[in-house]
């Protein structure tokens, strides 16, 4: 237990999730140790979703357990929450709001004192490169730049893990390449482990020092993009996809889900 | 609860240890951090208010002003209008209420609240922010509606302590009613039945209470739900505070007690039910 704590930042154990005779997550077993980038790849309906929503402890799990942090999702969400940072697949940034009010509404949250407020707001906005435009209403930022205030909203706390549901979805090829930047340069600033969902597979390659892809809610695979790719015997992240998850997203799409991410898509487009 | 890491935090703290401060301080800085955000937007868009005031305008200047007249209302000492202003003051708060629960739909689809709910945050505060946020606005029509009163001659009761019983109601009532329409947002989830559901309830709770007609002239049945109905209570206490002459029917401590008892137990119930709206 104490070894976990150490060395694990996600550890799951026959995570289980079912939406009455539907299972969306069965007998999950994923290990992340901390300061790795992990992918989580999947057709829509294989149980990436489902997962994040557990493992940020919005959703109890039906069955198993799982730790963040060193701890459990059943018995000490709390804890997790103070750990953890989250940023949803939607722009959730609030467009009333201007990007420092954004930042102080999660700092003063997060239980940052007083004094030390205004500096990390101020930091964040210069890391994500954002310093000139804090004072802008963000119903006047673009999608990449909504996306990196969510990011910096997310990071105020220095979690020792962030969870990311599709970071780039919907951005432009520019906006998408700032985002990875960030995403290493925090992984080399704070040493965040971070956990994402993507369908995008030159982001997983790209990102991501390991993957995991999942199909019907388990894993059918789990490597580095390089050993996946030698695994399915081709030089492609699409590639690779195609040949571990199950080849058909027909299954289970969940309507909710892709009406979710279109929406994202048109906001930031 | 100490661990190594890979690579050290290179800035401030490690989390939690300033996180783990005690738990009301955390509760009552969460409450006060939502409700800051809340007015802070009432500040910059003051419209919606004046919008929100046209209902309670016409109730008052045509209602009021039509029933004054057919002295067929029996308000003991006060007459039909005077005994009218305090019942449109808490209908203003309900129905600016009611449909409140509409927000946690649209910021559940924003993915504002998926945010707030992954915080460490408590859910109690969560609500809370958001039923005194309903207060604040709430507070905001109150003003209007005293002007409103005011310009037709209403005998309004300016003491400072009854000004002050009148906003405590008014914040509570609004808290109270905001919660509620949160607790139903929780459950039907999509704002197509909250609005069909919201329709459904607002008038009965009007109607079924002593806000335009005493209870006293209503049928048996009627008066039993009006005396379960939280409105009443609020109506009483606006009704003994807000105009001169005017009693209360149960005691305004009664009735202060009453809703806080009852916007307790939503606010417990509501945040159990929160995260559900998400799902």
């Amino acid at each position: 237990m104490t070894l976990e704590r150490n060395d694990i930042a996600i550890r799951t154990e026959n995570l289980t999730r079912h939406f009455g005779t539907v299972v969306a997550v069965q007998s999950l077993n994923l290990i992340v140790p901390y300061g790795l980038i992990f992918g989580l790849l999947g057709s829509n309906g294989a149980g990436k979703s489902t997962t994040i929503k557990m493992l940020t402890t919005m959703l109890p799990p039906t069955g198993g357990d799982a730790f963040v942090a060193g701890f459990s999702i059943l018995t000490d969400a709390v804890q997790i929450r103070r750990r953890m940072g989250y940023v949803s697949q939607m722009l959730s940034a609030d467009g009333a709001l201007t990007g420092v009010e954004n930042l102080m509404l999660f700092a003063r949250i997060y239980g940052i004192p007083r004094n030390e407020r205004r500096l990390r707001v101020e930091a964040a906005l210069q890391f994500m490169g954002l310093t000139e435009v804090g004072s802008h209403m963000v119903s006047s930022y673009s999608g990449g730049m909504i996306r990196r205030l969510e990011i910096a909203q997310s990071m105020l706390h220095r979690p020792k893990v962030l969870f990311l549901d599709e970071p780039t979805v919907g951005l432009d090829p520019v906006a998408r390449h700032q985002v990875w930047q960030k995403l290493k340069e925090m992984r080399v600033s704070f040493g965040t482990t971070i956990l994402l969902t993507t369908h995008d597979m030159e982001e997983a390659d790209e990102l991501c020092d390991r993957i995991a892809i999942l199909q019907s809610g388990k894993v059918a695979v789990a490597g580095t993009p390089q050993e996946l790719k030698e695994l399915a015997g081709t030089d492609s992240m699409d590639g690779v996809f195609i040949h571990f998850s199950g080849g058909s997203s027909d299954n289970a799409a969940n309507y909710q889900d892709i009406r979710q991410t279109r929406r994202t898509a048109r906001r930031m487009g | 609860m100490q661990r190594t890491t890979r690579i050290s935090d290179r800035q401030g703290a490690q989390p939690g240890e300033w996180g783990d401060s005690h738990g009301l301080i955390e509760f009552v800085r969460d409450t006060a951090a939502i409700v800051g955000i809340e007015l802070l937007k009432l500040r910059r868009d003051p419209g919606e208010i004046l919008m929100r005031s046209v209902q309670p305008a016409l109730w008052l200047l045509v209602f009021g002003q039509i029933f004054g007249r057919l002295h067929v209302v029996p308000t003991g000492n006060l007459d039909y209008f005077t005994f009218l202003a305090p019942g449109i003051l808490a209908q203003g708060v309900l129905f600016i209420s009611i449909f409140y629960g509409i927000s946690a739909i649209w910021e559940r689809d924003l993915g504002i609240l998926q945010k707030l709910l992954a915080s460490p945050a408590p859910r109690t505060a969560l609500v809370l922010g958001k039923a005194l946020s309903a207060g604040l606005r709430a507070l905001a029509q109150a003003v209007i509606i005293y002007l409103l009163t005011l310009l037709m001659h209403v005998p309004l009761n300016w003491s400072p302590p009854a000004l002050f019983v009148v906003a405590v109601s008014v914040v509570l009532g609004a808290a109270l009613f905001s919660t509620f329409s949160l607790m139903i947002a929780c459950i039907v989830k999509t704002r197509e039945r909250f609005m069909g559901i919201g329709q459904v309830m607002t008038m009965p709770l009007f109607f079924a209470s002593n806000a335009i007609y005493p209870i006293s002239i209503m049928p048996d049945w009627l008066k039993t739900i009006a005396h379960l109905n939280p409105l009443t209570y609020q109506v009483d206490i606006l009704r003994a505070m807000m105009v001169i002459g005017g009693t209360s029917t149960f005691g305004t401590g009664q009735d202060l007690l009453i809703l806080s008892i009852i916007l307790a137990g939503l606010v417990l119930v509501t945040s159990r039910l929160y995260p559900s709206i998400i799902r």
